[in-house]
């Protein structure tokens, strides 16, 4: 038998060990704390201690990563069959050309002769390119390290993202509290002894943790729930799904129809101020046009219409009474409400006026006074831990679309790019066909609340400007992720777009909608230097484990096939486009690694050789007998902020003293940036209210034909698009794909009454569609369904059109993102808008 | 002497199927000599998860149950087999030979709780070795029990009064999943689902929900009684299926309320209304 070496490598669910044997992965397992570790944190509360395991967990899709790393890999560099960068483009034949393998040097000529010969016809400005959402771990090599550099040097129409997860966040709570330095989510600062302390009920709005509050961190918050269970805190969830968490651990689960939580969120404030179960103290000193919402609610204002539980339970479709008794459950209890981080993002806040649910969100948590002890916001129930936020290394967002510029001798980003023309993500098929195209909001509005209001039209007007021609995809895919996608197969097919370059690790979803396909390598085919679940930037000090961890990637095993490590790819192309020096600032991959090490606080408890040696490093918690700063309780009490999360230099939040960073310094319930920038937004009014959606349970026009609800929340099997489609192993979990007649399917969980009115029966082949678009999905019928709305998850791994390339084709790989709008949350809120969105289903016969 | 074992507490699994996986991520394609030949690269379940849904909407919950070789101490399998292909170890894990088993598809069949798979490929009978191989090297625990995030798995020495999973055998709350095999099971579980009853209760004249109400379940000579909670729900879990059980609602000021519930599954009455 060979030897078997053990390497450690972190996945974008956290850290393993990874078993090599003969240069093959043969199994991955978490890591086991030694002696030599830091201690863990206790905390002691209610008469108990309470202390973590001394080993990480491993998310689901995380356990079969070396399926990931070895199926479905593109292998070496392709070129499009019918496509002659010389002659005929054939655009209209991209995804369903056939592919002929070429060999790197050809591949980076092509690439790179094409990127000049874009540049002299067009100007810079004519190229684009992003990355997806997340696929390979690491601070120098995930998504914003190699890419971002490149194209920040040579000068592109940098891609807005748009906050794809928490988009009603964004775009609507910066405006009540602030906090656009976390894009709308609020602070998160040891809610975990306070709840544990503290707490009797927890609401689970629109949020699933057991699915999605672990993010990159494993399972780590888990036990907490347990514990919770354990000393009978009530949890409550609310989703039109029986969720995950839900149905394993739900005391009570309330299932509005989708689209009206807003509607019973005004009831439940109602009930409060009819019955006089509110903070007097917080309304009064903390908060700013309150009497203005109470003389809305209870009838007073320019409606007339009283929010009383009656008039919600016509919306949401719960009873009045159900709606009346969570209300007094919620006033009686101390309760925190799990959601307003990107631990607690979930379906509510992707849809249609998606502003308004989460503002008011912000008013009932207002109403009982968030920041007292037990009482307040705590996202999904996933972060804040006692962890030591002091130590410092760091996150993968730290500078932006530069994370090598972080710690080299010059930075790119955000100054260096030439061009200031932007595209926009969800918009990007617009832009390519049918340019100009103009949008309000710069994506991430991550500096201030101005970037919300800006207008940016593409292509830009002036000299400068230019259309679309070029795009660099990597990693990931946008079919199954964006909104109603047969529009990104009528983009890529279009004549508009000249080049189309793919650079990934394994066939997604859109890679054959490519003219040159570059096989990229995975992390655990070369080093990078970590810590666990460390985004930075934005998301600084977001650390949900329950331990801090810094990670020595090792390079595990060689590159597979003929892939190569993004950052060398794009060294070559900077080679050849002449700017390699400045790209590489002459250092290898394990140069770099070094520099990340000694800037970081690392050098101060390990050398770098028994770093690299043993693989990881836990950062000590904090002192057990710290007095812990609770997130808020600084707001509460009128003292000044000092939660350690939110210092971030430079520059650091605006707190001012003990105020929050709105005109008012307080919760405003009537928002004085959006009353200076449109007063008569009847879409994003400056005081948040239910407005009916626009394609939802009742909207005249489309429920005659469309009569049922779809909702896709992100899945729990994989994250985003990178463990479907090659970990096959989850195809055996029925929740993830169902096998029928060899395939493996994408599940629609429908009512067991709205199956039978369709004559479907679990298991069975059926088709959901609409006018956008036809998904063959499997059936499970199910009691967890509320009737009349069916659902699916998103991020699919797999387009498969019936007829291959065809925009409108059945697909049956499951990319339920074909179904959904186009159409954005608001006339002036340009984020995704998912969960409205009406179908119909019917059996499928193949 | 050590005599290993495995409790599995229902209540504490969420469903998460890292158990499943990570026998796959241990065994598929890997080959350990005089344990285990590899698992087929996909299909192996030696151990995998029922899911169980239960009740109605909107009263619905899932269970989940892990299913696994119960390293029976008198078991089956091992009469079943020929050429002493199967033995159990002295530390009692019943270990079926990848050389001698070649063939035997007896053993599978041998199995009340089907917990035997038959590799077609390698014709030989395959299930769970609770990562012998491991424990051999040193190893505290089998890889399932490792990669839990709920520790809804304990593992360890049956024979051994002090070990966790002792103390649990020893606390009355486990039992095997099927007794009446009598095959002294040495994995055996917490909370395995039986059936519930449960039901919301109204005060129909203020069209509220009855807080603290008294429900009393009778059947067979037995009763259980619970009080509504803020939401005007009841539940009684951990009740015997197919029972006819008499349900009584009171709440003061009103008229009793009385109605029949079966337990052929899972049962949620729906909203009871008080009357005056």
């Amino acid at each position: 038998m060979s030897e078997e070496q053990v390497f450690t490598q972190c996945t974008v669910g956290g850290p393993v060990r990874v078993y090599v044997e003969d240069g093959v992965i043969k199994r991955m397992r978490p890591i086991i704390f030694d002696e030599t570790d830091a201690p863990s944190w206790t905390i002691d509360a209610r008469g108990k201690k309470y202390t973590p395991p001394r080993k990480t967990t491993l998310q689901s899709w995380e356990v079969p990563e070396r399926q990931r790393v070895y199926n479905n890999r593109i292998q070496y560099p392709m070129r499009r069959k019918n496509f002659d960068p010389n002659g005929d483009r054939h655009p209209e034949l991209r995804g369903k050309d056939e592919y002929v393998r070429i060999t790197w040097d050809e591949a980076l000529d092509l690439v790179s002769g094409e990127i000049e010969r874009i540049r002299e016809e067009y100007g810079p400005a004519a190229i684009t390119a992003m990355t997806s959402s997340h696929h390979n771990w690491g601070f120098l090599h995930y998504k914003l390290g190699p890419l971002g550099r490149f194209f920040n040097i040579l000068g592109y129409s940098m891609c807005l993202d748009n906050p794809d997860s928490w988009e009603g966040w964004h775009w609507g709570a910066t405006h009540t509290w602030g906090y656009w330095w976390r894009l709308g989510h609020c602070e998160q600062s040891e809610l975990l002894q306070d709840a544990l302390k503290n707490t009797e009920q927890i609401i689970f709005w629109s949020v699933d943790p057991n699915s999605t509050s672990y993010m990159y961190s494993g399972q780590e918050n888990l036990i907490w729930r347990h514990w919770m269970k354990e000393m009978g805190i009530q949890f409550v969830v609310i989703d039109p799904h029986n969720n995950c968490t839900a149905a394993t651990m739900g005391d009570k689960w309330l299932a509005p129809r989708p689209g009206t939580d807003a509607a019973l969120a005004q009831a439940i404030g109602y009930v409060w101020l009819k019955e006089d179960t509110y903070d007097h103290f917080f309304v009064e000193n903390r908060t700013y046009g309150f009497d203005e919402w109470k003389k809305y609610i209870l009838g007073e204002g320019e409606d007339g219409i009283a929010k009383t539980p009656e008039w919600a339970a016509a919306i949401c479709d719960i009873p009045a009474h159900t709606i009346t008794a969570l209300a007094r459950e919620w006033a009686s209890k101390k309760t925190m409400l799990a959601t307003a981080s990107i631990f607690g993002a979930a379906g509510a806040c992707r849809q249609a006026y998606a502003t308004e649910w989460t503002r008011l969100c912000i008013y009932l948590m207002s109403m009982q006074g968030f920041g007292k002890p037990g009482v307040n916001f705590w996202g999904g129930t996933g972060k804040g831990s006692p962890l030591d936020m002091g130590f410092h290394m760091f996150g993968y967002s730290d500078n932006g679309w530069d994370a090598f510029g972080t710690v080299g001798e010059k930075s790119y980003f955000p100054f260096h790019n030439p061009v200031t023309q932007k595209t926009y993500r969800i918009l990007l098929p617009d832009i390519v066909m049918n340019p100009p195209v103009s949008w309000i909001g710069e994506g991430f509005c991550g500096n201030s609340i101005d970037q919300q209001f800006h207008r940016f039209t593409c292509p830009e007007e002036g000299p400068n400007g230019a259309p679309i021609k070029m795009i660099h995809r990597h990693g990931g895919s946008f079919i199954s992720t964006m909104t109603e996608t047969n529009k990104w197969v009528r983009m890529y097919q279009h004549p508009n777009l000249e080049f189309v370059v793919m650079q990934d690790c394994h066939w997604q979803s859109e890679t054959k909608f490519g003219d040159v396909i570059l096989p990229a390598s995975t992390n655990f085919e070369h080093s990078d230097l970590s810590e666990w679940g460390a985004a930075g930037g934005y998301g600084f000090n977001d650390f949900n484990a329950n331990h801090r961890i810094c990670i020595y990637q090792h390079k595990c095993i060689e590159p597979l096939w003929e892939s190569k490590p993004d950052y060398e790819i794009y060294t070559l192309l900077a080679e050849r486009l002449g700017f390699k020096d400045e790209y590489t600032e002459g250092h290898s991959i394990e140069d770099w690694n070094r520099i990340v090490f000694d800037k970081s606080d690392l050098p101060k408890y390990i050398s770098y050789e028994e770093f690299q040696k043993k693989g990881y490093f836990v950062v000590p918690s904090r002192p057990d007998d710290e007095e812990p700063k609770v997130s808020f309780r600084w707001f509460y009490e009128g003292r000044d902020a000092d939660v350690p999360s939110e210092k971030r230099t430079p520059p650091g939040p605006p707190f001012n003293g003990p105020n929050l960073a709105t005109p008012s310094g307080k919760v405003e319930f009537v928002a004085q940036t959006l009353m200076e920038f449109d007063p008569n937004d009847e879409e994003r009014p400056p005081m948040a209210r239910y407005i009916p959606s626009w394609e939802g349970y009742d909207t005249k026009g489309l429920v005659e034909k469309w009569p049922l609800q779809l909702i896709s929340p992100h899945p729990r099997f994989s994250y985003h698009t990178h463990n479907d489609n090659k970990s096959y192993w989850l195809d055996d979990i029925r929740q993830h794909r169902i096998k029928i007649g060899g395939y493996a399917y994408w599940p629609v969980r429908i009512s067991p009454a709205d199956a039978k009115a369709r004559g479907i029966k679990d298991g069975d082949l059926v088709k959901v569609f609409n006018d956008r678009g036809t998904v063959i999905c499997a059936a499970i019928v199910t009691e967890r369904m509320r009737p009349g709305t069916v659902h699916s998850y998103e991020a699919v791994a797999k387009y498969d059109p019936l007829e291959p390339g065809v925009a409108g084709s059945p697909d049956r790989g499951g990319c339920v993102n074909l179904l959904s709008p186009g159409r954005m949350v608001s006339k002036n809120v340009p984020g995704e808008a998912q969960n409205s969105c009406l179908v119909e289903i019917a059996k499928w016969d193949a | 002497m050590t005599r290993y074992g495995m409790v599995i507490n229902v209540d504490r699994c969420v469903g998460c199927y890292n158990c499943f996986l990570t026998c796959r991520d241990e065994h598929a394609g890997n080959d350990y000599p005089g344990y285990a030949a590899p698992q087929p690269m996909s299909g192996g379940n030696w151990t995998k998860l029922l899911e169980l849904e239960r009740g109605q909407y909107p009263h619905v919950k899932v269970n989940y149950v892990k299913v696994m070789c119960k390293h029976c101490d008198s078991p089956n399998c091992a009469k079943a087999a020929s050429n002493g292909a199967v033995h159990k170890r002295a530390d009692g894990i019943v270990i079926i030979d990848p050389v001698k088993a070649k063939g035997q598809k007896q053993i599978v069949d041998a199995c009340p709780y089907r917990c035997i798979e038959w590799n077609e490929e390698a014709q030989l009978p395959q299930k769970c070795t609770m990562c012998a191989h491991l424990l051999d090297k040193g190893e505290p625990e089998p890889r399932c029990v490792e990669s839990c995030p709920s520790g809804a798995l304990v593992f360890g020495d049956l024979d051994d009064p002090d070990s966790a999973v002792s103390k649990l055998v020893a606390s009355g709350k486990t039992e095997a999943m099927h007794p009446e095999y009598k095959l002294k099971d040495k994995v055996t579980y917490i909370k395995l689902p039986k059936k519930f009853v449960a039901g919301t209760v109204i005060l129909g004249d203020v069209d509220e929900v009855a807080v603290g109400a008294d429900v009393k379940l009778t059947a067979d000579g037995k009763t259980w009684t619970v009080k509504t909670n803020g939401f005007g729900d009841f539940e009684v879990e951990g009740l015997p299926a197919n029972t006819i059980f008499t349900v009584d609602v009171a709440a003061a000021g009103y008229k009793a309320a009385s109605c029949e519930a079966k337990t052929s599954k899972d049962v949620y009455l729906g909203e009871i209304v008080l009357a005056k």
